[in-house]
């Protein structure tokens, strides 16, 4: 039963860090989000973003502006967020094309409207994917698609598939609005993640005058925060498991303990013809890992029934990793020992010839 | 290991002259197999109450012996014999055996001296349920160590001996109460004991069946074993040839019983 629940419980809580971590692998983890809020006219300016991007570590650096149109083809509409961007966003986002093309340096300068968008708006428009090429009007101008992006599916900031890319200056234009104040930078390393982030702060200030007028993300704090308190569910899963482990071992200590009384007789005819305390506490040693060791393979076969139930009922990806089978078989056969060793040890230091007279 | 006792001592077959004449002048009071000296064994049970099972006993033992000792119940004879098997220990006197001091031998010495000097024959068969009469045999034998493949042809020999070849794979529950009894004398000769223990053996067994049961012995005795019998039954008692009465914990009457 214990082990039952270890491996449902810990594979559970480790396949939800492991989807956890990955959504925020995929926006990058070498990323920095910067959002300038506060007053009007603050923004950044090209030259800006041009010595930012020349700050020592950064690799890539992608101004945003964004805002929420409709999409319309044929009679259909829907809402879904705009970005206007430059090249570099395919890399800094981690985002790429699945059909088509991404949006290049010279639909940037031509102002051209052309429009890279996510599945869901695909789906939702045209019921298909491949619209290479089709036209849709955003905010009643129209765009041609020149590609689809990957599917990323839904993470905690919302559906990622339910949006439309567009050149930044053709975005400027359609929003009228000419102030970027989003921009993603990304490291060349992850390690140079904190240093950069310093210095954009320095920069800010001094450009600003003030500390309160913007905000910076951090990928990898929020990726470790989030890690910490996965990591402590799965610990809080582990010790609920490892409870039930416990319980698992009292009652291994029960049955061993009847076994004993059971066998008082028996264990005085071993001892009469000479089976030395060694030999009678190793043979109920072993008994008691036998039966922990079977429960434990038995606990494994139900934690993987219990691992498929779950994770479908609660659609959560679950990884059953073999150091968790390995552990649990291990920790069984461990509980057997170690709960079997009062009993085994008190079988052992039985006096023969009272075992003798028991009935 | 400490525990270990000097093998020579453990072999079975000690040299035959030595005991060719009883007692061995050279080794005066050490010549005999078993030699009890000033034994008590007092028991204190709850608040100062103090039951003095055995009084002061001395006895010995000669090889090839056939001994009854007999007493009412509550005489002390019982505890005699789980002194002298080694299954309890005195707590006066001495005990030596084959000539050594085995007094104050621990747990471990005294269980491997059970296993390979002493072979027990009880009233309740005492055999284990669940192992069929050839791992019954077996079990001394697994704990002196001896390998599986001799373990097996000892234990089917003895069991052969004992008129139950066909027999071996049978459970006890399987088999009648002379033959689980003889199932435990195999098990008490297969180790080739220097002294065979045998309490009540036919405490449990209808008269046919104990009259075989002590031809058994009796057989057994004029092959050169020696045998110790634990009974209260002049009858049974009658098949020794040394009759040993103590009553009280004190040894009444030791003498030599008129062949039948």
């Amino acid at each position: 039963m214990g082990v039952t629940a270890v491996i449902t419980l810990i594979s559970l809580g480790q396949g939800s860090t492991r989807r956890v971590t990955s959504q925020i692998e995929s926006l990058g983890t070498n990323l920095i989000i910067i959002n300038i809020t506060g007053g009007r006219n603050r923004s950044v300016t090209e030259e800006d973003l041009e010595r930012i991007k020349n700050i020592p570590g950064v690799s890539e650096i992608a101004p945003v502006l964004s805002g929420g149109v409709t999409v319309k083809a044929g009679n259909k509409n829907t809402n879904s967020s705009l970005e206007a961007i430059t090249p570099g966003y395919q890399q800094v986002r981690n985002s790429h094309v699945q059909l088509g093309r991404f949006l290049l340096q010279n639909d940037l300068d031509m102002r051209f409207r052309v429009a890279v968008v996510g599945v869901d708006v695909a789906d939702e428009l045209f019921g298909r994917r491949d619209i290479v090429g089709e036209k849709i009007s955003i905010n009643g101008v129209e765009f041609s698609i020149v590609g689809i992006l990957e599917e990323k599916g839904s993470s905690i900031a919302g559906s990622d598939d339910n949006k439309v890319i567009i050149p930044l200056t053709t975005g400027q234009r359609l929003l009228r609005n000419t102030e970027v104040r989003t921009f993603y930078v990304s490291t060349q390393s992850p390690d140079v993640v904190n240093q950069v982030v310093g210095e954009i702060q320095r920069f800010l200030t001094r450009k600003f005058n003030d500390e309160n007028s913007f905000r910076v993300f951090n990928q990898t704090q929020l990726l470790s925060t989030i890690n910490e308190a996965t990591a402590t569910l799965t610990m809080m899963l582990g010790g609920i498991a490892g409870i039930s482990l416990l319980v698992g071992g009292i009652g291994i200590m029960n049955i061993m303990l009847v076994s004993v009384t059971e066998r008082t007789r028996e264990i005085g005819i071993r001892k009469a013809i000479g089976a030395k305390r060694r030999d009678i506490l190793i043979q109920f040693l072993i008994e008691s890992a036998v039966l922990s060791g079977l429960g434990g393979v038995l606990g494994i076969m139900l934690g993987f029934v219990g691992v498929r139930f779950l994770s479908r009922i609660l659609n959560i990806p679950a990884a059953i990793s073999a150091d968790v089978v390995l552990l649990a078989t291990g920790f069984s056969v461990a509980v057997g020992v170690i709960f079997g060793l009062y009993p085994a040890s008190k079988a052992a230091s039985l006096n023969p010839i009272d075992a003798l007279r028991y009935e | 290991m400490e525990d270990l006792i000097d093998p020579e001592f453990l072999q079975t077959s000690v040299d035959e002259d030595r005991y060719a004449n009883g007692i061995n002048e050279k080794e005066g009071a050490f010549g005999y197999m078993i030699r009890l000296e000033n034994l008590s064994k007092i028991y204190n049970t709850m608040g100062d109450n103090r039951v003095v099972a055995l009084n002061n006993i001395s006895l010995s033992i000669n090889k090839g012996e056939f001994v009854a000792i007999m007493g009412p119940s509550g005489s002390g004879k019982s505890t005699l014999m789980n002194i002298i098997g080694c299954l309890d220990v005195a707590t006066e006197g001495k005990y030596y055996l084959d000539g050594r001091d085995i007094t104050s031998y621990n747990h471990n010495q005294l269980a491997e001296i059970r296993n390979k000097k002493f072979g027990f024959v009880f009233q309740g068969f005492n055999l284990l349920p669940k192992l069929t009469a050839l791992e019954n045999v077996e079990l001394p034998l697994i704990y002196a160590g001896v390998g599986a493949k001799k373990r097996r042809e000892e234990a089917i020999r003895t069991l052969e001996m004992m008129g139950l070849g066909e027999r071996i794979h049978h459970r006890p529950s399987e088999l009648s109460g002379g033959q689980q009894q003889r199932v435990a004398i195999a098990r008490a000769l297969v180790n080739h004991p220097s002294v065979i223990l045998a309490d009540e053996p036919t405490g449990n067994l209808d008269s046919k069946s104990g009259m075989e049961i002590m031809e058994i012995f009796e057989e057994l005795h004029s092959r050169g074993n020696t045998i110790i019998l634990i009974t209260h039954d002049i009858n049974i008692a009658r098949y020794a040839r040394r009759l040993i009465t103590i009553r009280d914990g004190q040894i009444v009457s030791d003498e030599e019983v008129e062949m039948q």
